[in-house]
């Protein structure tokens, strides 16, 4: 930690010449309060890797595993290999050398997928982690030997402890020992501190500068409009407008129907605000399956008023095995008129 | 009002073509694309009903036949008691990467540069990074607690914290993975993806070194700040506390009004020069302490992967970069003669010092005009006078700081850092101009 030593000396100096005077103006000490011992504990949750701040507490394997399925394997999978939300966790690609040696030899292969646990050198973040914003849809509901019994279960799908392993305050940092990561980190640059020193810096040349001008990379033709019609997301006056990279349309014009002013049949608008708010939208989308199936295939299945009481218990209390392996968790903190916009939208079928 | 016979007769106004109703409809919820085609046809007809005055073949019919703005009644005060910008700039918005992100919550919107001016981002189109979502805070209830090595914890209200001596100061803010999607090779099209997770504000707020002289911190121990948010992820960031003490700022003010929900309000933190990441929305609480955390944006996200496999990690300062913004990628010049190439510049660790021109793919580098003020930490504007005369053109620009530092090309940059690191790329960027004048996002080798 010689580095952080040497970032930690330049800190010091600056407070020397901390540029606020040391005499606060008058009256301003009257501003703000102290904080109560219940306060500062109702906040301050975090969690050091010299363990300063970890709740006692502890948790097993097997009752992590109980929690994850049913919290957390919705987002990251069963055993915290799903790519389909989040970068996987855990793909139990990490050896037994990797933990002995405290480095992670495949970081040095592109083709190997980094996972958290590949990454993480500090048990303490992964605990701090947890606690403080999982899960995804309702942070802060765990209890500590929850978040013991979590961790464990991460720690174990990645061969770091046994199937009987039971993590507590006391067993910490000797698990902490054995992360895959510990001695991968680095702070070895210049990016810490304002003045620290750069690793790469540019050529001053310029007139006939010694550089290669070959095109060696650029977007195919058929990748353009991968981000949408350019030439609908620049200003489409003055000198540099948009290029039109939508094919099989040759104009910006309206559709036929709207140009013309015919009759046009006002959709049932997705109640967006509400979709978002309560959350909805971090497991479904408008079209396809993402964690939970797509908004397009529930409301095709649930097309009509006889369903609406059967969804407002699936939203609020949640279920599982109608779409598949992952359980959709109980969703009880959405308001009930955005409850009410959600399923009547859901059963209202489409136009 | 007299009226020349050619200027045809006078006709009412066109808000009387249109239906009462319709009118209404649009006082209230504003133009929809049906109500669009509405009015097209009301305006239609109310041309048509009159007489065309005579247009010789040189005349501009947009200066000699009046148009309807220039004969009506303009709309009333308050019509917009929050102003909108014209309906002729609704391209110009912030916009997702197609695929970058699987939730909407855990995601990024990038800002439209290519069609911005000067040194400031409309507060509406400054760029997003949400990790957990964003929230809406009520600001009689938000509270900012101070606690870790000071003689009193302290807590102070949004109240107080307005009370309190306060600075405004224009700083950049630019995400630590802006242009990540790049490190390999070409992947988006337009600066907006490339470079668009940038953004300047002129903030508003309270030093974090007048809280800290509130709060009695212990001077012999500290070097590193937690900050952390009130939004449910409660994002935590350790903070160097030279940075801190410096210029960094509790602010609640974002170009002259209060922070945007989407960018923290009621109170964010601004740590100039260093990665938005660190710049923690919705704060709730900053804590003093003399070890660094490792949160989990400090060793799962924002850790720069070298090709030894090591990870830097605590990566914060935002080292020198430029972009040319306009003729940039997806855009394209109509006519050959003269233009204007400007773009942004910027440093975390000082001032813009100049910014160099290149048409030639980097042979030849010609200096620009910088336009003022040139702010520590902040976007300069430059521009560069160009003729283009239809030829093949590779536009590049670089930087130098006033530390001495000159912006890198790529691959100077990949040669110590590899393609793998994602975060701190801050390489020249190359726009190559065809003989047709489309403008395209090239690397070059």
């Amino acid at each position: 930690m010689s580095s952080w030593g040497r970032a930690a000396a330049v800190g010091l100096c600056a407070m020397a010449m901390a540029s606020w005077a040391a005499v606060l103006p008058e009256g301003l000490a009257e501003l703000g309060r102290p904080a109560t011992e219940g306060e500062v504990a109702a906040w301050d949750i975090d969690v050091r890797p010299d363990f300063v701040g970890l709740p006692p507490g502890s948790g097993d394997v097997w009752a992590g595993e109980e929690i994850w399925l049913a919290q957390c394997a919705s987002c990251h999978g069963d055993f915290g290999d799903s790519n389909e939300i989040f970068a996987p966790l855990v793909l139990g690609n990490i050896t037994e050398e990797d933990i002995t040696a405290g480095r992670v030899a495949s970081l040095t292969d592109p083709a190997v997928t980094r996972t958290t646990l590949m990454k993480v050198p500090t048990l303490s973040t992964l605990w701090d982690y947890i606690y403080r914003a999982m899960p995804w849809n309702a942070p802060k509901s765990l209890s500590p030997d929850e978040v013991y019994a979590l961790v464990a279960y991460l720690l174990n799908l990645g061969y770091v402890v046994d199937d009987d392993f039971v993590l507590s305050d006391a067993n910490m940092a000797e698990t902490q020992a054995r992360m895959p990561n510990r001695n991968g980190m680095s702070l070895n640059h210049g990016l810490w501190s304002v003045s620290g020193a750069p690793d790469v810096s540019g050529l001053a040349c310029t007139a006939d500068c010694d550089v290669a001008v070959n095109v060696t990379s650029s977007l195919p033709a058929y990748a353009m409009n991968a981000h949408g019609n350019l030439a609908e997301q620049v200003r489409d006056w003055g000198p540099y407008p948009g290029l039109w990279t939508e094919r099989g349309r040759e104009t910006t014009e309206e559709p036929e129907q709207l140009a013309a002013g015919g009759a046009v049949i006002e959709a049932v608008v997705a109640p967006e605000a509400a979709l978002n708010a309560g959350g909805c939208s971090g497991c479904h989308q408008m079209a396809g399956q993402l964690v939970g199936p797509g908004f397009d295939a529930i409301r095709a299945k649930y097309a009509g008023q006889e369903h609406a009481a059967y969804l407002r218990d699936k939203i609020v209390n949640g279920g599982a095995g109608v779409w598949g392996s992952m359980p959709m968790p109980p969703m009880p903190a959405v308001e009930e008129d955005a409850l009410q916009q959600i399923v009547a939208w859901l059963t209202a079928g489409e136009e | 009002m007299a009226l020349d016979a050619e200027q045809g007769q006078l006709q009412a106004a066109p808000e009387s073509f249109l239906p009462k109703d319709l009118v209404e409809d649009i006082s209230r919820d504003g133009i929809n694309p049906g109500r669009r085609s509405l009015l097209r046809g009301a305006f239609t007809a109310a041309a048509a009903s009159l007489v065309a005055p005579a247009l010789r073949a040189d005349d501009d019919p947009d200066i000699v036949n009046l148009p309807s703005w220039t004969r009506s009644l303009g709309k009333p005060v308050v019509a917009n008691p929050y102003g909108q910008p014209s309906p002729y700039e609704a391209n110009i918005v912030r916009r997702q990467s197609p695929g970058l992100t699987r939730t909407d919550q855990s995601s990024v919107s990038f800002t439209p540069l290519q069609n911005l001016f000067g040194m400031i981002t409309p507060s509406g189109l400054h760029f997003e990074r949400h990790h957990q979502g964003w929230v809406d805070i009520d600001p009689r209830r938000h509270r900012l607690m101070i606690n870790g090595l000071v003689d009193t914890p302290l807590v102070f209200t949004m109240e107080e914290l307005l009370r309190m001596p306060s600075v405004s100061r224009i700083h950049f803010l630019e995400c630590g993975a802006n242009t990540g999607l790049e490190w390999g090779n070409v992947a988006v099209p337009t600066v907006q993806y490339s470079h668009g997770m940038l953004s300047a504000s002129e903030f508003t707020g309270v030093p974090v070194s007048l809280l800290l002289e509130r709060a009695g911190f212990d001077r012999q121990r500290a070097t590193v700040l937690l900050a952390e948010g009130a939004d449910g992820s409660s994002m935590t960031r350790t903070i160097n506390l030279e940075n801190a003490l410096d210029d960094a700022l509790v602010a609640y003010g974002q170009n002259g009004e209060m922070l945007r929900p989407e960018n923290g309000y009621p109170l964010r933190l601004v740590v100039p020069g260093v990665q938005g990441v660190s710049w923690v929305k919705w704060l709730r609480r900053l804590e003093v302490g003399d070890k660094p955390w490792a949160t989990k944006d400090e060793v799962a996200h924002y850790v720069d992967l070298m090709p030894d496999g090591t990870h830097r990690q605590y990566t914060s300062i935002q080292e020198a970069k430029s972009v040319i913004t306009a003729p940039s990628g997806g855009q394209k010049l109509l006519k050959q003669g003269y233009y204007d190439i400007t773009g942004l510049a910027w440093s975390g660790r000082g001032t813009v010092e100049k910014v160099e021109v290149s048409v030639d793919g980097g042979r030849n580098w010609r200096p620009t005009r910088l336009e003022g003020p040139i702010l520590p930490k902040a976007l300069t504007r430059f521009h560069y006078d160009w003729v283009w005369q239809g030829e093949v053109a590779l536009l590049q620009s670089r930087v130098t700081d006033s530390t001495g530092y000159i912006q890198p090309s790529r691959a100077q940059l990949v040669d110590v850092r590899g393609t793998r690191s994602i975060y701190h790329n801050n390489a020249i960027q190359t726009w190559r101009v065809s003989a047709d004048g489309e403008v395209q996002n090239v690397q070059l080798g």
